[in-house]
């Protein structure tokens, strides 16, 4: 069903199977057919984990997005909603069962939570007066969903807000839970590293857990050798940057939700002779992004400069095995080349996509003002110029340029130098209000909150020693063949992958200078293992990190530790893990004070 | 199947159902069945028995789902229905006690945590209420946490609560999530106040404007922030955007009549978009430029006088001014704007923001090239001059620069790019044989 996510190192089919199952046995509970009213935001999750004809098969008929007002018709025995635990919702919810109740046959109502229960929504359902209409109120515990071979994310849009700047642990305890169910799905992790306070907090919850659990001994061998947990706080500045691989860039201008991106329709129009150009299709091309892709998989982590040369080469490749019809001479030959087709013509239709996109997203990296941006977030990573009022964001105000724009490039600054001198600050928000609107101390706020945009406190600048220590910026950097993680912002190595790889060799202890600097504790905790199931490394096998980034992940993040993975004598492999996959536009905008 | 209007009546109205909402709290049945487990038992019977009292009634086989306690479905279905509709009064008391047993705290936690039945009620005094919030925080799971909050918010007085709260940090930081996320803003800010988080205190107040919608309401409102305990810088903020919108309300006032009465020329030809209410500053500068440029500085909408009003730097101003006028293609305006007289009465062009960004915003405004070309000229720095000519097809510039510049073998380049036989090409072509010129290349 879903090979791709069994590619990897540790097979995440495993995982997919077992949410699978569960949602089964839910669907099973409400006998009868059925009708599910989505959270809308749930749709793009759930379609990671099982397609309609699973739903079918478990006698679902109808599928509605959850809106005011009442239920569309259907002929359905049992109506099921599946939602997040948010109030807003309850709210809609009563308004559909409250309008159900005066007309009709009588159905039966069921609530499915994703994650999890709330104790706060159950409360307002029944302020509602329409608690009593639900047989079924359960929990659908998709806390990691398995979006590639190597990659997990929680898809939890507040959890970064949540975690630092409301200091909710919700999100950290849906975490740890993940955790706990990858661990008996794919064994106790021996060891558990750390940086920052969420991380910390998380491998607390996880020990506490495990303790409670101790009713059942995991007796599955050991996938995982270590867990490394990364607080976002720990490393503000990565996002911020313009992602500068294949993939990152795709997000970053059409923005990636669930591996499918919605891309604009000219490109993709089928070229027929004597259309004139005619009908061209208006709605948006989606298009599903992931290593099951063969050329994407191939070009997703390169860093854009270096995948027009794999494309042309594959279109010559593709080129040249369509000649091939024409040696073919015997009917043996012929018959070998037809039973190639449909696979060359795979490849020749996802070769015509990624020259498209990788067109459109030229069009975008060759104009002035990218150039123009990557200069200043260049200079800023590096060090240049970061004390001072720039210019270049002050046109971007003057011009008005999207305001998250220009709150990246900010705060990007602001973090290069640990925090802004006041009267840089006070210039910038200043402009700001006045060109956005007053209302928008609201988020200057939060993002002070946060530790993105502040004043600079005690009068020192540490990144410098961090960027040096860490060898953060690489003036040579090679985006063909890449010999360094840098690649993937073009001479910026980012700071979180950095940690993991010294980590790994040679170990922390050889930065505890900069650890210190960096917010949050760092640690290591052992869970032991029964001696049945401790791990003989053959020599030469590497060892398998699952990194979890509390708060999120970029996709050059990503492909950074795909990078290291794929090292030769790299010794260790990465599974990545999130609260979210974010960019910095994304990532800004969740920390934006918006009408309740 | 249809229940009858009566019985949904009774349904929504009667007041045993009322009994159950959480929060009342002068209910005196309250103490005995506003406990916790309403809400956060699971396949208990509660809501069940209704289902089952309806099965009753139609005697269509509504399906029983089978997790439930055979106990509760048999004393379900013995129960009169007006009972079922207050099922825990319905319940024999015998089964009643077997939910509130002798949990500890920490059971109690625990079983809040796997979503099972339990009564907070029994926890009466002060120090079992504080060990179960303790417990709540020690696992981490801010949805049981929230649970004891509730509790804990309904049956402590806010003195107390917010005391207890204060030293414990976690808990405090749930309360305050919860608090905005139900919108409890009254009890918020008495918690900031009592906290003494005075800067949250006056941004979580003035955060309630984004919810007013009508202009005199927000002003209002807005007023009520004004001296309200922001930083320093964010107090002048605050309070231009109270005057701001005082502003505007009188402006947009002001213009729709005039629009409205067509008799003025800018409002017929360029017709309101939308409006000024809640815009930006720069915006309604901008706007002000555009529709009230020569209006005297005495009245609100005159460009002059939000300029004071505001203190908006020369910079901003300039730019938002010549953004305006380019739009009308007042070029007169454009002009006066960056002429300076000295003392002795001699004019002089200067601009603040630099002339190469006067071209660019000229430009976007579809500026007629002779225009552009004057600004153009006015470039200090030779290559961003040769640069904006060339871009902007400036002919004459680009020619007499390359000609200063003694640039041969450029003015040979840009040859072969204007059109040939044109009057471009002949003007290059008389320098490029005039013996005058002393070529450096």
């Amino acid at each position: 069903m879903a090979a791709h996510l069994s590619y990897g190192r540790v097979n995440l089919n495993v995982l997919r199977e077992a949410v699978r199952r569960e949602l089964r046995e839910f669907l099973d509970k409400c006998a009868g057919s059925k009708a599910i009213v989505w959270d809308e935001y749930l749709t793009g999750p759930f379609g990671l984990i099982a397609q309609y004809s699973l739903l079918k098969e478990h006698e679902v008929e109808k599928m509605f997005t959850l809106k005011g007002s009442r239920l569309p018709a259907a002929d359905v025995k049992n109506i099921i909603f599946v939602v997040r635990p948010r109030l807003e919702l309850m709210d809609i919810i009563s308004e559909n069962v409250l309008s159900e109740d005066r007309r009709g046959p009588a159905r039966d109502f069921h609530i499915l939570f994703v994650p999890r229960r709330s104790l706060l929504c159950e409360q307002r359902l029944k302020d509602l007066g329409v608690l009593g209409s639900f047989i079924h109120r359960e929990e659908y515990s998709l806390d990691l969903i398995p979006f590639d071979g190597d990659l997990l994310s929680m898809e939890s849009e507040g959890a970064f807000k949540e975690c630092y700047l409301e200091s909710d642990q919700t999100s950290l305890y849906h975490a740890a839970k993940g955790l706990m169910t990858l661990q008996a799905l794919y064994g106790t992790i021996p060891q558990i590293f750390g940086k920052g306070e969420c991380a910390r907090q998380v491998a607390n919850m996880m020990i506490r857990m495990k303790r409670e659990f101790t009713g059942s001994q995991n007796s599955i061998f050991p996938v995982f050798d270590n867990l490394l947990l990364l607080d976002r706080n720990v490393d503000l500045l990565t996002p911020l940057a313009t992602q500068l691989t294949y993939e990152g860039l795709i997000d970053e201008i059409y923005g990636i939700q669930n591996s499918y991106v919605k891309l604009p329709p000219e490109k993709f129009a089928p070229k027929k002779q004597g259309d004139g150009g005619k009908d061209l299709p208006t709605e948006a091309k989606k298009l599903q992004l992931n290593s099951a892709e063969e050329l994407y998989a191939e070009i997703r982590d390169k860093n854009f400069n270096a995948v027009g040369s794999v494309l042309s080469k594959k279109a010559k490749v593709i080129s040249a095995a369509f000649e091939e019809r024409h040696n073919a001479k015997t009917v043996g030959e012929i018959k070998q080349f037809v039973s190639q087709l449909p696979h060359m013509q795979a490849a020749r239709g996802s070769l015509a996509n990624h020259t498209s996109i990788a067109e459109l997203i030229k069009d975008v990296t060759t104009s002035e003002d990218f150039f123009d941006k990557l200069t200043v977030e260049q200079e800023f990573m590096s060090g240049i110029d970061t004390d001072k009022v720039n210019s270049y964001i002050e046109d971007c105000i003057a011009q008005k340029h999207p305001l998250i724009k220009v709150l990246r490039l900010v705060c990007l600054q602001s973090v290069c130098n640990s925090g802004l001198k006041q009267k840089v600050l006070d210039y910038y928000k200043r402009e700001i209000l006045q060109t956005y609107g007053y209302e928008h101390i609201l988020t200057l706020y939060n993002l002070e909150k946060a530790g993105l945009l502040k004043p600079q406190t005690g009068g020192r600048n540490t990144y410098p020693t961090v960027r040096k220590t860490l060898r953060l910026w690489m003036d040579d950097v090679n985006e063909q063949n890449p010999t360094d993680i840098s690649y993937v912002y073009s001479g910026y190595a980012p700071l979180s992958v950095r940690l993991a790889q010294l980590l790994s060799r040679p170990g922390w202890r050889s930065i505890e200078e900069v650890l210190r600097i960096l917010p949050g504790p760092h640690f290591e905790e052992r869970q032991p293992l029964p001696t049945g199931l401790q791990k003989k490394r053959q020599p030469g096998e590497n060892r398998v990190t699952l990194i979890f980034f509390l708060g999120g992940v970029t996709f050059a993040e990503i492909a950074a530790l795909r990078f290291l993975s794929q090292l030769e004598d790299g010794g260790t492999e990465y599974v990545i893990a999130t609260t979210k996959l974010i960019n910095g536009a994304s990532w800004i905008e969740s920390l934006m004070e918006k009408p309740f | 199947m249809n229940r009858t209007k009566g019985d949904e009546e009774e349904y929504w109205n009667s007041s045993k159902f009322k009994a159950f909402t959480f929060d009342d709290e002068d209910d005196e049945l309250s103490q005995v069945v506003n406990s916790l487990r309403d809400f956060v038992d699971d396949d208990d019977a509660d809501d069940d028995l209704e289902r089952v009292s309806w099965t009753v009634e139609e005697g269509n086989g509504r399906r029983w789902c089978p997790s439930e306690s055979v106990a509760c479905s048999f004393s379900a279905l013995s129960d009169t229905s007006a009972k079922s509709y207050a099922p825990e009064l319905g319940r024999p008391k015998g089964e009643y006690r077997d939910y509130s047993n002798d949990w500890s705290p920490s059971d109690t936690v625990r079983r809040l945590r796997k979503g099972k039945v339990c009564s907070l009620e029994r926890f009466r005094s002060l120090q079992d209420k504080l060990q179960l919030l303790e417990e709540a925080v020690s696992m981490h799971d801010g949805n049981v946490i929230t649970a004891v909050l509730i509790f804990l918010k309904r049956t402590l007085s806010k003195e107390i609560l917010f005391r207890e709260l204060e030293v414990r940090q976690v808990a405090l930081r749930h309360l305050i999530h919860f608090l905005k996320e139900i919108g409890d803003q009254k009890l918020l800010l008495d918690l900031f106040r009592f906290l003494d988080r005075t800067e949250e205190l006056a941004l979580t107040h003035y955060r309630e404007h984004l919810n007013i919608q009508d202009p005199e309401k927000r002003k209002e409102f807005l007023k009520t922030c004004i001296g309200l305990p922001f930083s320093a810088e964010d107090s002048a903020h605050i309070q231009d955007h109270y005057t701001l919108l005082e502003r505007q309300i009188i402006i947009e006032a002001n213009d729709r009549h005039l629009e409205s009465a067509g008799q003025t020329e800018i409002f017929r030809k360029h017709p309101r978009k939308a409006s000024i209410l809640n815009m930006p500053l720069v915006t309604t500068l901008f706007y002000s430029c555009f529709y009230h440029y020569t209006e005297a500085e005495g009245t609100f909408s005159s460009p002059v006088n939000l300029k004071k009003t505001f203190k908006i730097p020369e910079k901003q101003y300039v730019l938002t001014a010549l953004a305006a006028r380019a739009k009308l293609r007042a070029w007169h305006d454009v002009d006066a704007l960056f002429t300076t007289k000295n003392w002795l009465g001699y004019t002089k062009k200067r601009a603040p923001i630099g002339f190469h960004r006067v071209v660019e915003i000229l430009h976007k405004n579809s500026a007629p090239v002779q225009i552009l070309q004057e600004y153009v000229n006015l470039v200090e720095d030779v290559d961003t001059k040769l640069n904006l000519a060339t871009k902007f097809k400036c002919h004459d510039v680009v020619i007499d620069t390359c000609r200063d510049l003694k640039d041969r073998q450029q003015l040979l380049v840009y040859r072969s790019k204007v059109d040939k036989g044109s009057a471009e090409e002949e003007k290059i072509d008389a320098i490029l044989n005039s013996s005058q010129i002393r070529w450096k290349n």
